[in-house]
Parts: structure tokens; sequence; C-alpha cells
């Protein structure tokens, strides 16, 4: 056998290891979308003294499907006046972007499609291109509903983007690294376990601008169903609908990811635990990833159940000139306390 | 907290309605065409000329102070009275707790009066909606449209010679049965079986 | 010149947006045109009478019975109250009073109509807002007091049970057992509501000094109810100008002092409270007796009083008189079973098998041609005529006066005498007034009715106008409307 013909199956073998990762990944997130949306009724529902959805299957457990089937059966309607290339490019656009985060995220240790050394700035990116989907989707529907919900979309999504991006440096700075392996690796090794405790500061402000980026309340602005109708996607239905629906639950899934990673020790436990009950170790680490978040979804829930939505007006002030400066103060201590010890 | 519960005595203290009618009259005794009284409730009949004085009058005077425009409204008194129309405003003071009912005569030939948006902000619907239903113009009014029917509609509704039941299907209101002609061509993608 | 081009360029317009009718905000079918500069309200024009169906002219060719179903169709979502106003303004024309304690009834219903209405105020207010779980929590509630609605009349959105001169029908003993226990919960309930958003600061912000109105200037634009008291000005009806047992019962009127949103809020908040106490007391309180006014010229009588007969009315058969029959044909038009046969100018005859015993021919026949002979069903017509030559019992014949007596009632109305009169009641949502005209007939001559959501609807450009797109949403949910009372 010629080292050629080696090197090429090894090639061969990494290339359907990769195909086989994506599938898992792919797989696991749309069905976890799926059943997202089921437990956010079931949530909520049981929040509001109601029972959600109990009809499709035992307790509704069947329901994520049949809305499925639904929206994909669903006539598709194109608006009299709508930019159709664009129009119907626009949902493509909003969905890739928050899908192609998932190939970053380290679900556990070995377990990532591409372990980039950027891991962090990529998915500041493709929320940065997301962006794009929104905006052109209010735009080209021609309706104005969807045009000011495209625009306050982009401006607020822009603005928080910039607050959580800078959250984020102090994990960088601690972490020395930009990979998000890296980072899950460096917070085992510290004396807190995960950098919620030390960054607690940046942790509550990318908490809450997590919960803006993706366009949730308190800050559904964009789609504020009493104000703006459905705001951006007011003119989608069918298919094209559902894929917006799927890339907010994707990009929250993503948003509940970075958070568990940069500041909550990914799959990792924290030394303190592991000491005290050690048969823990045993659990595989991916147990740990989703139950962390599960929770960080779950607090999307709540606060969606619990409080009502800010003013566009009051959202800006919240970003700029509230979450914006402490992010700024919380990176100058950091650099502060790294440079001192 | 800023909102407080207080408490609003029963009793009312306000001037008889009759002694309201009196100063009037005093003041205008060449507008005030009659005063009647039913179950307690003064009304005085007025010409149409000053009504807007009048009602400045009652709504300025220090001791009357009606400054609640309760109702404003028309009724038509088709073949029952000589003069076909009349305005109608139902006055209260919030402060004093007395009422005043005036009405203003409107003939049929000249349906036309002053409006008193200027003294109650509150009158501008009422008086679109007398417009709407009865054709009584208000002149002075901001924004004289129709409001409660439809903007090209014909005829007045709420007159006694318009019939109760509406007209035969061909000739409807426009709106209508441009609706009904709508509805027929969008039959043919309706679904089949 | 360059800037004047550059103006050109640049030149900026409003953005004209149109809200409504089908929008979700819009509590109906309200219709906004909005011009927006950026996110800033420069103008609103609202159009109302989508769901006009001329309730004032449909009252003008009805009786003033038949024209209480009416009032439901007005504001839906507190139609007790509406019947309650209606019926106060009729009883006031008619010069009747209602029993006490039909007067109590109607102030329990009163309120709990009060509560009903300002929790789905509240719901909706809140899921503008967007604190969507207060929406469910008031209707828990609020299915609570509609269920008790169904208790006491079988409906729950549209009763008619206040009647011109009382109420249809005694209150069952379950029914106060049930809304006391619903008094002893509900204040923990309001504080439920209330610690979801009373101090939310989310709330706080979208609620305080949106929509500030000063209480001269709500005077003037003519608001009333809570939305007026918001404002500062003591003005309630049930303490000005009492009616029902509002004079009998303690309970004090919240009075706000911003005139904005919140202090709005906060008063239907506590004028929950109040009517929570004022039905407590009505329980207490009420006392025993008839609950329909004992007017026979102008109240429909309970049944027994209206037909004292001993018989029931099967055990009777109808028989045409051929004497006196003209052969008119009105009887057999009439007749829902088809059984009068007869051509004209010649006595008609009633097939005994297929007669159900309505009476109808009887109260049509103008002639008094058929008699009511004691019997029942299957007698022959010569023993028909045989028994109609024997005296009728007296109970018979009164029974069928009575019977004669009660159709014309309901068809012509109760005689009204002439004048005019306004008479206003606090309903949930502000003033609602009855302006009548009567002739003298049955029927009004002009009924008006004053609808507060209207009044308030045409606050709207005022309540807006410098706020943003979201606050218009805050504006259309303080001032409480219904487009049904609104557009009548």
């Amino acid at each position: 056998m010629t080292p050629e013909i080696d090197a090429l199956i090894k090639f061969g073998i990494n290339v359907l290891i990769i195909i086989i990762k994506i599938a898992v990944v792919l797989g696991v997130g749309l069905l976890h979308v799926a059943y997202a949306t089921y437990f956010e009724r079931k949530v909520i529902g049981h929040m509001q003294v109601r029972l959600g959805p109990m009809r499709v299957g035992p307790h509704g457990l069947l329901q994520p499907f049949a809305d499925g089937l639904k929206l994909f059966f669903k006539e598709d309607i194109l608006p009299d006046k709508a930019d159709k290339p664009v129009f119907y490019l626009a949902p493509v656009i909003f969905m890739a972007a928050a899908m192609v985060n998932l190939s970053v995220i380290p679900f556990a240790s070995n377990f990532v499609i591409a372990n980039l050394n950027v891991g962090l700035l990529f998915v500041l990116a493709m929320a940065g291109i997301g962006v794009y989907g929104i905006f052109i989707s209010g735009w080209a529907s021609n309706s104005k509903y969807a045009f000011i919900g495209g625009l306050r979309s982009s401006a607020q999504v822009i603005s928080y983007e910039i607050a959580m991006g800078l959250s984020l440096v102090g994990v960088m700075i601690m972490a020395g690294s930009l990979n998000l392996t890296d980072i899950v690796r460096a917070q085992q090794e510290s004396i807190y376990g995960m950098y919620a405790i030390p960054q607690i500061v940046a942790f509550i402000v990318f908490t809450i601008a997590a919960v803006a980026e993706t366009n949730r309340t308190p800050f559904d602005l964009p789609e504020a169903e009493s104000e703006l109708v459905a705001g951006y996607f007011t003119e989608y239905s069918g298919f094209r609908f559902a894929l917006f629906f799927l890339g907010e639950y994707i990009a929250m899934f993503i948003m509940a990811s970075m958070a568990t990673v940069c500041f909550l020790g990914g799959w990792t436990l924290p030394w303190y635990i592991t000491e005290v009950i050690p048969f823990i170790n045993y659990v595989p680490g991916i147990v740990w990833f989703l139950m962390k978040v599960y929770a960080f979804i779950f607090f999307y829930y709540w606060i969606r159940a619990t409080v009502p939505r800010y003013r566009y007006d009051q959202l800006m002030k919240i970003g700029w000139k509230i979450l914006i400066p402490i992010a700024l103060a919380n990176i100058l201590v950091t650099g502060l306390v790294k440079i001192l010890i | 907290m800023a909102v407080t519960e207080v408490r609003i005595s029963i009793h009312p203290a306000g001037l008889n309605p009759k002694d309201i009618a009196e100063k009037i009259k005093e003041k205008f005794p060449d507008q005030v065409v009659d005063v009647t009284e039913f179950r307690d409730q003064v009304s005085v009949i007025v010409k149409k000329d000053r009504i807007v004085t009048i009602c400045k009058y009652l709504h300025d005077d220090p001791l009357l102070s009606l400054d609640h425009l309760q109702d404003l409204t028309a009724a038509d008194y088709l073949k029952k009275k000589e003069v076909r129309f009349e305005v109608v405003y139902n006055l209260y003071s919030i402060k004093y707790r007395h009422k005043i009912r005036i009405r203003a005569q409107v003939p049929e030939n000249d349906t036309k009066i002053s409006s008193v948006v200027p003294i109650w902000a509150g009158a501008n619907w009422h008086e679109r909606e007398c417009f709407d239903m009865f054709g009584i113009i208000f002149t002075g009014h901001p924004d004289l449209r129709r409001i409660l029917m439809p903007e090209d509609w014909e005829g007045y509704p709420l007159r006694k010679d318009y019939p109760l039941k509406g007209p035969e299907p061909e000739n409807d209101w426009p709106g209508f049965t441009e609706v009904l002609k709508r509805s027929k061509e969008l039959r043919e993608f309706e679904w089949e079986g | 010149m360059i800037q004047k081009e550059a103006e050109k360029i640049f030149e900026t317009r409003e953005l004209n947006v149109n809200m409504g009718p089908q929008h979700p905000a819009t509590h109906g079918v309200l219709r906004l045109v909005l011009d927006i500069d950026g996110e800033t309200i420069v103008k609103v024009t609202p159009y109302v009478g989508y769901l006009h169906r001329g309730i004032e002219k449909l009252g003008e060719s009805l009786s003033y019975f038949q024209a209480l179903p009416l009032t439901d169709r007005m504001d839906y979502v507190s139609a007790m109250s509406n019947n309650i106003g209606y019926c106060i303004a009729v009883e006031k024309l008619l010069g009747i009073e209602a029993p006490e304690r039909a007067k109590f009834i109607r102030t329990i219903v009163g309120e709990m109509s009060r509560i009903a209405n300002h929790l789905l105020w509240l719901a909706t207010h809140a899921l503008d807002i967007g604190a969507m779980t207060v929406f469910l929590y008031c209707f828990r509630e609020r299915e609570w007091i509609l269920d008790l609605y169904e208790m006491i009349c079988g409906a729950r959105l549209t009763v008619t049970y206040p009647r011109v001169g009382g109420v249809r029908n005694d209150v069952p003993q379950e029914f106060l057992e049930s809304l006391w226990k619903f008094t002893d919960e509900f204040p923990s309930r309001i504080l439920e509501y209330e610690t979801l958003i009373d101090q939310n600061r989310i709330w706080l912000l979208r609620t305080k000094g949106i929509g500030v109105i000063s209480a001269e200037e709500a005077v003037n634009w003519g608001m009333t109810g809570p939305t007026l008291r918001g404002s500062g000005v003591p003005y309630d009806i049930r303490k000005h100008m009492p009616y029902d047992a509002y004079d009998k019962v303690e309970f004090e009127v919240p009075i706000g002092t911003e005139g904005d949103t919140y202090d709005r809020y906060r008063c239907r908040m506590l004028e929950m409270r109040q009517s929570n106490k004022i039905i407590r007391q009505c329980i207490e309180k009420l006392p025993p007796g008839p609950v329909m006014a004992d007017a026979p010229k102008f109240t429909l009588q309970p049944k027994d009083k209206m037909m004292p007969i001993t018989h029931p009315i099967k055990g009777v058969a109808y028989f045409v008189d051929e004497k006196v029959c003209k052969g008119c044909g009105m009887c057999m038009r009439a007749c829902p079973a088809k059984a009068i046969t007869g051509e004209k100018k010649k006595p008609h005859k009633i097939d005994q098998a297929l007669c159900l015993q309505c009476a109808n021919c009887f109260v049509t026949c103008k002639f008094k041609s058929m008699k009511i002979v004691p019997g029942g069903k299957g007698l022959s017509d010569e023993k028909l005529a045989e028994l109609a030559k024997a005296s009728i019992p007296e109970d018979i014949v009164k029974a069928a006066e009575h019977l004669v007596a009660q159709f014309e009632f309901i068809k012509k109305g109760p005689k009204a005498p002439e004048g005019e009169l306004y008479v206003a009641t606090e309903v949930p949502k502000g003033e609602l007034g009855f302006y009548f005209v009567s002739d003298g007939s049955g029927k009004p001559y002009r009924m008006r009715l004053r609808a507060p959501s209207f009044i308030h609807a045409g606050c709207l450009p005022r309540l807006c106008i410098g706020h943003l797109v979201a606050d218009v949403i805050a504006a259309i949910g303080t001032i409480d409307i219904v487009l049904g009372e609104c557009d009548r």
C-alpha cells in the first residue's frame, strides 16, 4: 500500500467522521428546536396556570411534528409588490447564519465539528450576518410593519452585539484564547472552575445582551405583536415563516451554548464539585453541557412569562448607556487584574 | 402612592335647574323660546343663532361652571313640531352638581349651527355624529366628516323620513355591491368539494 | 443654494401607517392612521364605524322591552352594566321604581360586571404592553364571574338579566354562596396580578408619564369613569347621582393625581377592590321581597299573576263560533300548525287533531269568534259546540283576557308619558347615558346612547401625539374602549 493511498483513506475517514458529526449535530439541533418549542409552551403554560399542548400524542409530545407538518404544507404567499429574489433569500440567510454557528460549538471534550482558533469571533460574525436576513426580509416584504420591524431589529442587534462582544472580551483576556474548546479547558484549570464567578459582571451583561440579540421578551420589539403585528416576518407564511422560527430557536440555542462555554464551564464541572462527589466524573460531559444549556433556555422562557416589553427608545438607552459602559469597565478591571497578578 | 381613595359625598348641593333656566332667560331674553320640565329635568329651548355665546356663558360663569358636556345629540321632529330639528346639549357641573339641558332649534331649510368644539373639545365627535346621522352642519367644526357611516353614504339615517330597512340590493350602497362583486369573483379560487 | 439642493435630496417624509381594523392591539375594529416621523407620532386619525349596527335607529322601532337585548351588544364585555343603565333610564321615564331586593341584586351584578370588565381590560392592557401572564391570570377570575352569570340567567356574555322594573328572576342561594367565596378570594388574586406588574421596572417605564392629560382638559374632552378619575377629578355617577343601592353601601372612589397611564391603571385596580367591597356589603344587606316592581301597566308581571288559572292551558280546546266568524282568514295565517281550514267569507274550522292549543288564533281574531271550552284534544265538533253553549268557567275567561292583554302589552310596549330625559349610569368604562324622547307611545321617539368608548376613542389623538409608536398601544389600552359600544 502506497503512502498516497494510505493518506487518501485517512482523509476519507476524516471526511466521513466530519459528515457523521454534521449529521448528528444537525439532526440533534433540529430535533432540539422542535422540542424547544414544545418545552417553551409547556413551561410557559404551567407558569400561566394552564396546561400547554395536550392533544397531539401523550401530553402533546407530538405537537412539534404536527406544527412542522402544518407549516410545511401551508400555502406560500408572496406579497404582490415584494422584491421576489430577496424575499425568498432572506429566511435562508437568517437560518443559515444561525445554523453555521453549530459547527464551532464544543458539545463535549472532543466533539466539535470545526475546532476554529477564532471560534468566538466566528459566532459574533455569524450573528452579524443574521441581521442581514432580518433586515432584507423587512425591506423586501414592501410592507410598512415589516419595514419598521426590520429597522428596529437591525438597530437592536447591532447595538447589543457590541455589548455582547465587549462582555466576552473579559473571558478572552482570562482564557488567553479565542478557541472555544480552549476557553472551556482554561476554565477547568482555573481556581473558580467557571468564569461566571470572576466575570459575574460580564456574565450579566452577556445574558441581557443575549436576550436582546435573539429578539426575545422583553426585547422582542422587532416582532412586538401588539405594535407591529409580527415585525419583519409579517408577510411570510408557510415554510418560509418556519425558517425564521427555526432560526430564532437555533439562535437561542447558540446563545445558551455560548453562555455555557464561555461562562459556565462547558461540559466540565468545577473541581470543587468533582472533589466532593468523585463518582460524578463518570457522567459524560455532554450531559452537563446540555443541562447548562437548558437551564439557560429555561431562563429565557421564565423571563418571557414574567416581564412586559420595553419601548424602543428605552431599549436603546439600556444598550448604549448602561450595558456598553459596564462592559468596558469590566474589560478595564479584568485587564488591570491580569497585569497585576 | 399617587392614587388615593377618597370618599365622595352622595348628596348634591347644586342649583335648582329651574334657577339656571331663569338665569339663562334673564341673560338672553330674546333667545329663549321655551322652558320645559319633565321628571325634575329642565330643558331650555333656545334659538340657534347665539348658541355659542350661551354655551360659553354656561361654561365660564363661575356660579354655573357647567364644564362637563355629558351628551350632544339631535332629534328629528318631522311633522311633530314647527322647527324640525333640535340639537340637544346635556350639561353638568362636576363642581356644583347641577345640570341643565339646552335644546337649540334648527329649521329644516337651514340646517346650520355653530360648533361648540372651542368650548368643549369633547363635542368634536358628537357633532360629527350629528352631521352623519341628521345632516346638521356645524359651522366652525375642525373636521366635519362622516364618522359612523361610510364616507360615500347617501342620506342621513336617523332622520324620521329615512327608512328603517335598507334599500333593495341592486341600489344599495356602492361599497357593499363592490364587496359582493368581489366575493363572486374570488369564488373561483375556492376549494372544490 | 447648495443647502436647498441638499434639502431636496435628503427630504424626509412622515411614514403613513395604517393600524387596523385588523390589528392585534386595536381591541376590535378600531382603525388608526398614524403619521410617524421615525418612531414619533406626528398625527393620529382614528376611524370608527366598522361595527355600526344602528342601535339608535333600531331602538326607535322597538318597544321599550324589545330594545333591552340591543344594549347587550354594545359593550359586550360588561353587558350587565349596559342592561342596568337602560333599565334605570326606562324606569325613570315610566316613573316606576324597582323593589329593594331587585336594586341590591342589580348592584351586585353591576359590580360583578365592573370587576369582569376591569379584569379584561387589565388582561389586554398588560398583554399589549407585553406582560403575557397577567392576561391568563385575569381570565381565570373573569371565567369565574361568567360562570356565576350563567348560574343566574343561563348566559355568560349577553345576559339580558335586569328587566325594566327589576330583574328577571331571583338569585339562587348557591349563587350567593359561590359569589361570597369569590369575594373572599378575589383580593388575594388582585395582589397576584400586582406582584407581576405593579412595581415592575419595565411596566413603570412604559406607563408613567405616558398619555398625560390634566384634570381640566380631561373634563373638557368629555372623559368619564376611571379614565377621568386618573386625572384627579372626583366624578363618579354612583356618588353624584346615586341609583340602585349605591346610596346604601359604603365605598370610596380612587382618584389619581398625575393623569398618566399608570394612575389610570392604579385607579382601576383599586376600583376592583372597592367593587369587591360593595358586593360583600350587598350580599350582607340583601333584603327579602319581590324582584319585580308591582306596576301592571308598565312591567311584565310574574307568570302566575298574569294567568291566574287553575286549569293548565293545555286542558282547553278552541272552537270557532260559526255565527260570529266572518271568514277573514286571519286565524288561518296565524296558525302555526295549519289546523284551521276554510274558505273566504265562510266560517272556518279547526282540525282538533292538529291543534296545538297555542291560542294564536284566539288572540288574532278580531271578531271574538274563537271560543275556549274546557276539554282537551280529540273531541268532536258537535261535542265542542255543545260544550260551548254551556257557561264557560270563569277562570278560563279570565285567563283568555289576560292572554290578550299580555299579547297587546308585549306588542305595543308600555305607554310612557310624553317627555324627554337623560339618565346616566356609571358603567365600568365611564358614563353611559340614555337620552329618551317619548311621544306617549310604547316605543321611544328618539333613543340616544351616550357611549363612553366613543368619546374616549375621540381623545386618542390628544393622548398619542408626540409619543412613540409603542405608546399608542398603551394609550388605546388605558382609555379602555370596546368598539361595539363605540360604533353602536
